[in-house]
């Protein structure tokens, strides 16, 4: 890690999605008019193949390597050099970004060729591509910036390409509202991030490295034990973790701060599928596991994660179980898994936490675009209420979804059981009794809600109307669903069970990033004894086993009556959770209203205070500039006219002698001769 | 020198001259008629400067100043008269009276 191979290809992974998103943008209108959409498809998509080419080959590159030499390094030019702050522009590939960068471009690709035929008969084609490309590109730089000021650039640049994509379809404000709602909601994550920055950078400086470079943190981390802030005495690795945390929650969409993710489905669905699900909101799981090396170092941080990261997995799981709408389901669905990757993050299972990540990719992304599918073949209804039977006349959609559902229940052998099961064991085996309780739940309840929504979108007879039924279609993307249902499938076999084999490649893999000696004491479990490991499998897989059970009998065999449950306490539990507890209206008294009053009272004062005293002070210069012109007026101009007056009349009076006449002046010469000799003859005289 | 004729004839004679010219000068409407009188009082000025001459006992002082007189004299006629014929070509008069657009 200290000697990092020097390569130079990783700019081209990032640089390729950025050339897209430059020429989409700049040409897109005048290719896709001239050339046709096919142009803007050859650029939208080959960049993020090609991309995912060299992503591949780096990856073979990279298991050539030893294990501690898998670090390469791309050096572009010096960034910014202030004071103690030393920033390149710098690409750092180590196994964590390797498996992030190949979901971004693989996934990424994926979801870029479904687009072409989900947003086949969209206008502004070439602009969507551009905004994702912009955003494969801003992702990759968050992923392999080499210092976290680079890091945040991606971080922000995710946050306004995900705003532009909810809002893709501006006309309607519904959209407008939720990408403000997005963007909004991830500034105040992102003022927490910014602060932890400072207060990390801060730490570092009084230590004597002032740094911002990721693997030179990772050096120095040791020394910040027992560093305190100069304020309040604050631990510097706490408190930045505890901020840098928050700044996640925004990001990846945890308690506080998940609002914006449901809202986030108002954009077209394959950015649902890559952005609110496979990749960008992963960012804060990945953040959380590049800086293992801190968080490790703070056990009350680590604990605040997997309890938040467990609430939230069972909180949206339950909001889940209502939602009528199949894409809410879904976000929701996002939400609850994000809380079992930062439930496992939180505990110490890195590996375990970054690896539901990449089988979330997969089984979430073929969800969505599964999803995508339906709703296109129902000419854009949503409402799973009006689905139905659907099974029959999309075979193939249904079987990637099937097997999709199969894998987000932890399904042994598809790939989420290999990776939710792992976390929830993790979280047991780390002594987080309440979270495992948590995730628990979780489980139960995500079996239920994603069966209910096959029941009612695949099974039973089609109850929208006729039009639709006769309108509907398999999708001519289906390949692309198939490579993801695969996936969904097969995904998991990097990392199975440690009491069925103990061949596990993909932490093996990971591990040199989760190497710093105060990480593998975290991750080191209490717990090792593979028979409690397989007896939790057991109590994990019989509550799933449950909740698809009551899944089916409601809507499927439709033996049990929801009502029954939903009727409890006299409705008013369904209620909540069909209104998601209320939150987003609490958020909207207690942030959102507050917030315009006081903007309102602020622009009272604006208006009547500081104007009236800019306008007072108007008024008296007014009074002041007019005295002025008075005194100006009467008194100076006075002056110089009357000088000018004075001289004309004199010249006036004058000018009579001047007559023009040579006798008249021959007279007066005489006359004056005279008188000089009259005056010089009386003066002699005298 | 003979029949009694002292330097007070010849001065009342440049005094009768002069004061012709200078009636002249200022009676004279036609422009050529005051040049005229003009060169009546620098030839009672010549007379003075002779009748000096002579009577002073100077040798020929008063001579050469009366040739230089002469010569102005001449000098003097020329840009007058060259004067007068550029205002008859603009006024088509040489009557000065009529000249009179230069007054104040």
């Amino acid at each position: 890690m200290d000697h990092p191979i020097p390569v130079s290809f990783i700019r081209l992974i990032i640089l390729l999605p950025l050339v897209g998103a430059t020429i989409n943008f700049l040409l897109g209108p005048w290719l896709q008019k001239n050339v046709g959409k096919v142009a803007i498809n050859i650029v939208g998509c080959g960049a993020v193949i090609a991309a995912f080419a060299i992503a591949v080959s780096a990856l073979v590159r990279m298991l050539h390597l030893v294990p501690d030499d898998r670090f390469m390094i791309d050096y572009l030019w010096p960034w910014m050099h202030i004071g103690g702050l030393d920033l390149d522009i710098a690409f750092w590939l180590d196994p964590l970004s390797m498996i992030m960068t190949l979901i971004i471009t693989g996934v990424g690709g994926l979801i870029h060729i479904y687009s072409t035929g989900y947003m086949h008969d969209e206008d502004s084609y070439w602009r969507f591509f551009g905004w994702l490309n912009l955003f494969t590109f801003a992702m990759l730089t968050l992923v392999l910036g080499d210092n976290l000021w680079l890091m945040f650039v991606g971080w922000e640049g995710v946050g306004l390409c995900s705003f532009a994509l909810i809002g893709f379809w501006y006309t309607t404000l519904a959209n407008t509202t939720a990408g403000n709602k997005a963007f909004i909601v991830n500034r105040v994550g992102d003022l927490a991030f910014v602060m932890a920055l400072y207060a990390l950078f801060q730490g570092l400086g009084a230590i004597g490295h002032p740094t911002l470079v990721t693997r030179e943190i990772a050096k120095y981390a040791p020394m910040l034990a027992g560093v305190h802030m100069p304020y309040f005495g604050w631990s510097v690795v706490g408190f930045s973790t505890l901020l840098m945390f928050i700044g996640a929650t925004g990001k990846s969409a945890q308690i506080p701060l998940y609002v914006w993710l449901p809202d986030a489905m108002a954009g077209p669905t394959p950015v649902s599928a890559l952005i609110h699900a496979a990749t960008m909101v992963t960012a804060g799981i990945y953040m959380v596991a590049r800086l293992n090396f801190l968080f490790s170092m703070a056990p009350a941080t680590m604990t605040v994660i997997a309890v938040i990261g467990g609430l939230t997995a069972l909180f949206a799981a339950t909001i889940g179980l209502a939602q009528n709408d199949i894409k809410k389901v879904l976000a929701y669905s996002t939400v609850s898994q994000l809380g079992y990757m930062f439930a496992a993050v939180g505990v110490g299972a890195y590996a375990a936490g970054v690896f539901h990540l990449m089988t979330h990719a997969f089984f979430k992304a073929c969800l969505f675009l599964g999803s995508g599918s339906v709703i296109h073949a129902m000419g854009g209804e949503q409402d799973m209420r009006k689905m139905g039977g659907l099974r029959h006349k999309m075979p193939i959609t249904f079987i990637t979804f099937l097997a999709a559902t199969l894998a987000i229940a932890g399904v042994p052998p598809f790939a989420g059981f290999m990776s939710k099961d792992e976390i929830i064991w993790q979280a047991y085996a780390h002594g987080h009794v309440f979270v495992w309780l948590l995730l628990l739940a979780g489980a139960a309840l995500t079996v239920f809600y994603m069966f209910r929504q096959v029941y009612m979108t695949f099974f039973g007879e089609f109850r929208g109307t006729h039009e639709q039924e006769h309108h509907l279609h398999e999708s001519s993307m289906s390949y692309v669903l198939i490579v993801l249902g695969a996936l969904s499938v097969v995904g998991g076999l990097g990392n199975i069970p440690e009491f069925i084999v103990s061949w596990k490649p993909f932490e093996e893999f990971l591990d040199p990033v989760f190497s710093s000696e105060v990480t593998r004491h975290v991750v080191e479990s209490h717990i090792r004894s593979h028979s409690t490991e397989a007896i939790f499998a057991l109590i994990t897989f019989s509550l799933v086993v449950a909740g698809w059970y009551f899944a089916d009998m409601m809507y499927r065999q439709q033996t049990m009556d929801p009502e029954r449950f939903s009727s409890i306490g006299g409705g008013a539990l369904y209620d909540l959770v069909l209104n998601k507890y209320y939150v987003d209206e609490i958020y909207d008294r207690a942030f959102v209203q507050p917030y315009l009053m006081a903007t309102r009272a602020l622009a009272w004062f604006d208006l009547h205070i500081i104007d009236g005293v800019v306008n007072f002070a108007a008024v008296v210069i007014l009074f002041l500039s007019w005295l002025s012109g008075l005194f100006d007026h009467y008194v100076v101009d006075g002056l110089v006219n009357a000088a000018s007056i004075i001289t004309l009349d004199v010249g006036n009076r004058l000018r009579r002698l001047q007559t023009g006449s040579i006798n008249g002046y021959l007279y007066g010469i005489l006359a004056a001769v005279m008188l000089i000799l009259l005056v010089r003859a009386v003066a002699r005289a005298g | 020198m003979g029949g009694g004729i002292t330097l007070y004839h010849f001065l009342v004679l440049s005094l009768i001259v002069f004061g012709l010219g200078m009636y002249c000068v200022l009676s004279r409407r036609n422009a050529i008629g005051i040049l005229m009188g003009v060169e009546l009082i620098l030839n009672s000025a010549n007379i003075n400067y002779l009748a000096f001459n002579f009577y002073g006992g100077a040798k020929y002082d008063g001579q050469i100043f009366a040739i230089f007189v002469i010569m102005l004299a001449a000098a003097e006629a020329v840009v007058g008269l060259a004067v007068v014929l550029a205002i008859y070509q603009n006024f088509r008069t040489i009557d000065v009276s009529a000249t009179e657009t230069m007054s104040g």
